[in-house]
């Protein structure tokens, strides 16, 4: 990240202060933001969390009620998005249906005067990129989703911006597509070397792609940082619940099940089921009823009782794991490092967690 | 749905039956213009090509044709300025009393042809002491046809949404650039539609237009006049068969290019 004293390079984004309020509501909430050149950087959150309004904003669509957005060091902050260096894919790709693949990869070209033999070649070649230029000369209505998707990414990179923001970019896929989409994504970031700033709600998806994240909550960013650090080290009760899942355990039943105050979370994976085996050293053992057991193919969930709440965990099934039942009793274990304390303890200060919710 | 083969045959005659009642009285008229009794008794005796002599030389019918087809072009061209502006000003930008204006705009398709002709007659000769010209009745014609464009524009413009025109600003176009290679191709279907259907509104309109012509004559208001003078009915008929199949071009048109949806 650039200091305050180097200029930063040309793709970087800087959001300073942003705000922004329709009417009565505010949508961004004091948003302060670096994201470094070349970076792939994800904006995650539940939707009405005011990441896309931020995309927008760095987009030129949307003004901030306050606040300056930087690009590239340059205060562009009342520049309309034609003239910003940055070009986005839409969720719904909004491809123009009356134009040719070619001529809809072209467009960029063509508002800014490059001549029809250049405009012709680039073109060719960021269609060929996304491995579409055999259909050059058809009409986006004749395409599937995931090819749409990819035409879209074409046309955004053909002007060759120094920022590509990508809006859900692959919300509207099925999952196998998302899968090679997303690996497809990260090579042509890789490749093209810029600024890939995108805006998802699906946790997994900001954890595969991004090198940093940003987590945002009614129009707040709760935390940034690379993904793993995100997920191992959740800032508070909101990013450890939308970022995987956690078990979280807060002041009475901290002391009771982990035997500490504060609040603190445990990822599911990393609640062992013990067999026969002894327990590991400085673990934390407890005896539990098994309440619940989701088959998932690749892994399986377990809601196991231990008295004050119930814990989800899951192990993968690579066998030589005894089956549990419903109305088992087991032992669970896990070590001090799976512990994680989180910052803020009232629950009641954030609505519209997805986390599975622990209650006495 | 599945119908059964018996309410197949049913559903399948009754359609027929309905487009011949609709259409045999057409079928009719281009008959009697080559029926050579005067009085067009039926079945016609013989056939003649006397009445569309006729009609080729009548100099008045052509002179009407002449003021009708001026009339149409004018409202209509008239009307998609005005029709379109109206529509994206309603559609795209923060107007205040959206939904008043959008009904007076709408409204003189509804209103009796009659109540706009005297209220016309009133404004253009009573209160601005105008002579009644084909200009008034333009003007005239141009508050009805302004409806079907701005409705067409406006469903277009509903349906399609801004994101083009974003993704559009967002790839470097300027406004006047997005109006050109965006917004105006997918417009064109719509204004496409819109004009030809106030062409012809315009073209048979005769209510507001006696209010509002004065002496002048469009091809309707000559027929009218014409229609019960014995010795000009055949030629009516020839002019009525030209007009059957001139119709049908603007519609044909209408619907092969009116949707562009690629």
């Amino acid at each position: 990240m650039a200091s305050p004293t180097t200029r930063p390079a040309n793709g970087s984004v800087t959001l300073r202060g942003i705000r922004k309020t329709f009417a009565s509501t505010v949508a961004v909430d004091t948003v302060n933001l670096e994201i470094a050149d070349g970076e792939f950087f994800a904006m995650l959150g539940p939707s009405g969390s005011g990441k896309t309004t931020v995309l927008r904003m760095i987009a030129g669509f949307e003004q901030p009620t306050e606040g300056t957005v930087l690009l590239g060091g340059v205060d562009v902050t009342t520049v309309p998005p034609h003239r910003r260096d940055v070009t986005t894919v839409f969720q719904d790709y909004a491809l123009f249906p009356h134009m040719t693949l070619r001529e809809n990869v072209e467009y960029g070209l063509r508002t800014r005067g490059v001549t029809r033999g250049e405009r012709r070649r680039r073109a060719d070649e960021a269609l060929a990129m996304v491995r579409l230029d055999h259909m050059a000369a058809r009409k986006p209505a004749q395409l599937s989703g995931g090819q749409r998707q990819r035409v879209a990414l074409a046309r955004s990179l053909a002007v060759r911006p120094k920022v590509l923001l990508l809006d859900e970019p692959l919300g509207a896929l099925d999952l196998k597509l998302r899968e090679e989409m997303q690996v497809e994504l990260k090579a042509i970031q890789r490749d093209v070397g810029i600024t890939f700033v995108f805006v998802t709600h699906d946790q997994d998806e900001a954890l595969t792609l991004s090198d940093r994240l940003a987590v945002f909550n009614n129009g707040r960013v709760e935390q940034v940082g690379p993904a793993r650090s995100v997920y191992e080290e959740p800032a508070n009760r909101f990013v450890a619940g939308f970022v995987g899942t956690s078990n979280i355990l807060s002041d009475a039943i901290a002391q009771q099940v982990v035997g500490r105050s504060g609040t603190w979370a445990v990822r599911p994976e990393k609640i062992a089921v013990l067999g026969d085996s002894p327990a590991p050293a400085r673990a934390t053992v407890r005896e539990a009823t098994v309440t619940e057991v989701v088959y998932a193919g690749a892994s399986t969930r377990v809601l196991a009782d231990v008295g004050p709440v119930t814990l989800t965990l899951t192990s993968l099934n690579t066998g030589g794991v005894r089956d549990v039942q419903r109305g088992d009793r087991i032992r669970l274990a896990w070590t001090d490092d799976a512990l994680h304390q989180l910052t803020d303890a009232d629950p009641t200060d954030r609505r519209d967690t997805p986390t599975e919710e622990i209650t006495a | 749905m599945r119908l059964s083969a018996g309410l197949r045959r049913f559903v399948g005659g009754w359609t027929i039956l309905v487009l011949l009642f609709l259409y045999i009285p057409l079928v009719f008229v281009v008959l009697n213009s080559f029926n050579s009794s005067r009085t067009f008794a039926f079945p016609p005796s013989g056939l003649t090509l006397s009445w569309w002599k006729a009609a080729a030389h009548n100099s008045a019918a052509w002179h009407a044709l002449g003021a009708t087809a001026i009339v149409g072009v004018c409202a209509a061209s008239l009307a998609l300025v005005l029709g379109t502006c109206a529509a994206f000003a309603l559609q795209r930008y923060p107007v205040w009393g959206k939904q008043p204006i959008s009904l007076l705009i709408t409204m003189p398709i509804t209103l009796p042809g009659i109540v706009t002709g005297i209220a016309m007659n009133t404004t253009f000769h009573s209160v601005l002491g105008w002579n009644l010209t084909l200009f008034t009745v333009i003007i005239a014609h141009t508050t009805f046809c302004i409806v079907v464009v701005f409705n067409n524009v406006q469903a277009r413009l509903r349906r399609t949404g801004t994101n083009l025109q974003e993704a559009s600003s967002d790839l470097g176009a300027t406004a006047f650039q997005t109006f050109r290679w965006v917004t105006f191709p997918q417009l064109r279907g719509a204004l496409l539609a819109g004009g030809l259907l106030a062409f012809a509104l315009s073209f048979d309109e005769i209510v507001v237009t006696e209010f509002t012509a004065g002496s002048t004559r469009t091809l309707p208001l000559w027929i009218f006049d014409n229609l019960f003078r014995p010795n000009q009915a055949p030629v009516i008929n020839v002019v009525a068969a030209v007009l059957t199949v001139i119709a049908v071009v603007p519609v044909w048109i209408a619907q092969r290019y009116g949707d562009d949806e690629a």
